[in-house]
């Protein structure tokens, strides 16, 4: 299956570019895996990335550069491609295998390593990765539990691993990437079909809303 | 050793062009005049790297590269004496990984800026750079592969090109920082007095023209 959802030009070029943070990279990379259009467009990217390299007025190098560098390449040891691997999707079935090999890294394994935390009935979630004012985040929804509304003190960015959701925007299967701005009050409800479980990257506290915002805040210590 | 340094520019006509495509030292300032013939091929290069440990060929990627990476990483914030650590750091991995380099789906150029990228997250923000692994059972692959030989990644890199020449002023600024400013953009609007709504548009302007240029329908 194919996404529909895909992160906005401007994060895909930050991505590409490697201006972006760890966490929101992560989400990206994660993205990216599932989605074949958005791969494709980043590869671009990093080829205008080429060209404005090439086009860059070169600075004078240091000392002898040429001469120094050329006295450590003995010691430098070479790299070699390991050999092709066959493609493992024979073993796509697996528990846990669809996770994308970025996010699986950072979880050392699959959604079988993931300690769970509650927030509340039928909400669970996990740290993933940290980076300045951006955290990565794993939610577990249980089939059909609204996510607390809040409205966001930054970007959000929410990217469907298993199940699915809706909010005002769409319906999100896993792959897509729904993007809230920063004056959007949405309403996301899980899908009723399963859990949903999701990776979602806020570059600032949320403001939660509502007394169970305002309970969870407390619990999230935001 | 290295009298291959001085090998004279204007005598191109001793080496015959081995490939179509963009002949590496055709710089804009036209500054090459030390190690680069007019039909070296920075792709060529990289494969004489790769399979025979050609020195010769490195001293001329490096010659070529390495101050263009460092003006790369001077632009990124890199005192001098970083951004010349960082070039030949760089320019090191080059010489390493070259048999990962990949004709058929990257120019050399793209390949040495994902490293020289690369290296800046690792060396200068300290953070992991999660990348895609194309052998990660989770991927879904591509529906329509792109044309998948050199010829083809050269004939749309030339492409990308003229796109890039082609764009208005405004967005190619856009484009050009967001590669070179370390800053999401709502920084670089506000470096440039101009509201974040209009960066995002001038770069989504940018993209949407390269698309047609380079003939992609996205939806
Ligand atoms: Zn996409």
């Amino acid at each position: 299956m194919s996404a529909s959802f895909h992160p906005s030009d401007e994060l895909l070029v930050a991505y590409g570019a490697g201006s972006l943070d760890e966490a929101t990279a992560l989400l990206v990379a994660s993205h990216l895996t599932l989605c074949p259009r958005c791969r494709s467009e980043v590869a671009r990217i990093e080829a205008m990335g080429g060209n404005l390299l090439e086009e860059l007025p070169p600075a004078p190098m240091g000392g002898d550069a040429l001469a120094d560098i050329l006295a450590r390449l003995d010691d430098a040891p070479v790299t070699l491609p390991p050999p092709p691997r066959k493609p493992a999707r024979a073993t796509a079935s697996r528990a846990g295998s669809q996770i994308p090999a970025p996010l699986r890294a950072y979880l050392g394994g699959g959604l079988e390593n993931v300690r769970w935390k509650r927030l509340t009935d039928g909400l669970e979630h996990a740290l993933v990765v940290e980076s300045g004012r951006t955290r990565a985040r794993l939610y577990r929804i249980a089939p059909g539990i609204p996510i607390p509304e809040h409205g966001h003190g930054g970007a959000e960015l929410t990217l469907v691993l298993q199940g699915g959701f809706s909010d005002h925007a769409g319906h999100y299967l896993v792959g897509d990437v729904a993007c809230a701005d920063d004056d959007t009050i949405h309403h996301p409800v899980a899908d009723t079909d399963g859990h949903c479980i999701c990776l979602a990257v806020t570059d600032a506290p949320l403001k939660l809303t509502g007394l169970v915002g305002r309970l969870i805040s407390r619990f999230l210590n935001l | 050793m290295l009298d291959f340094l001085v090998q004279p520019s204007d005598d191109p006509g001793t080496k015959p062009a081995r490939r179509k495509g963009r002949p590496i030292g055709k710089g804009t300032m036209g500054e090459e005049c030390l190690a680069l013939s007019g039909t070296d091929d920075a792709a060529l290069l990289l494969s004489r790297v790769a399979e025979a440990g050609d020195r010769e060929a490195f001293a001329r990627l490096f010659q070529y590269y390495a101050p263009r990476v460092k003006t790369f990483m001077r632009k990124l914030g890199c005192e001098e004496a970083l951004a010349d650590d960082l070039a030949q750091e760089a320019m090191l991995a080059v010489w390493r990984k070259a048999a990962f380099f990949d004709p058929s789906k990257s120019a050399a150029s793209t390949w040495i800026f994902t490293i020289a990228r690369n290296l800046r997250i690792d060396r200068l923000r300290r953070e992991r750079r999660p990348e895609v692994d194309v052998d990660d059972p989770a991927l879904v692959p591509d529906t329509a592969p792109a044309a998948d030989d050199a010829l083809a990644q050269r004939q749309s890199g030339e492409k990308l090109r003229q796109a890039l020449t082609g764009l208005p002023p405004e967005q190619a600024q856009i484009v050009a920082l967001s590669f070179y400013e370390d800053k999401p953009h709502a920084e670089i609007a506000l470096r440039l007095g101009i509201p974040l709504g209009t960066v995002k548009s001038r770069l989504r302007l940018a993209m949407k023209r390269i698309r047609a240029v380079l003939g992609d329908e996205m939806s």
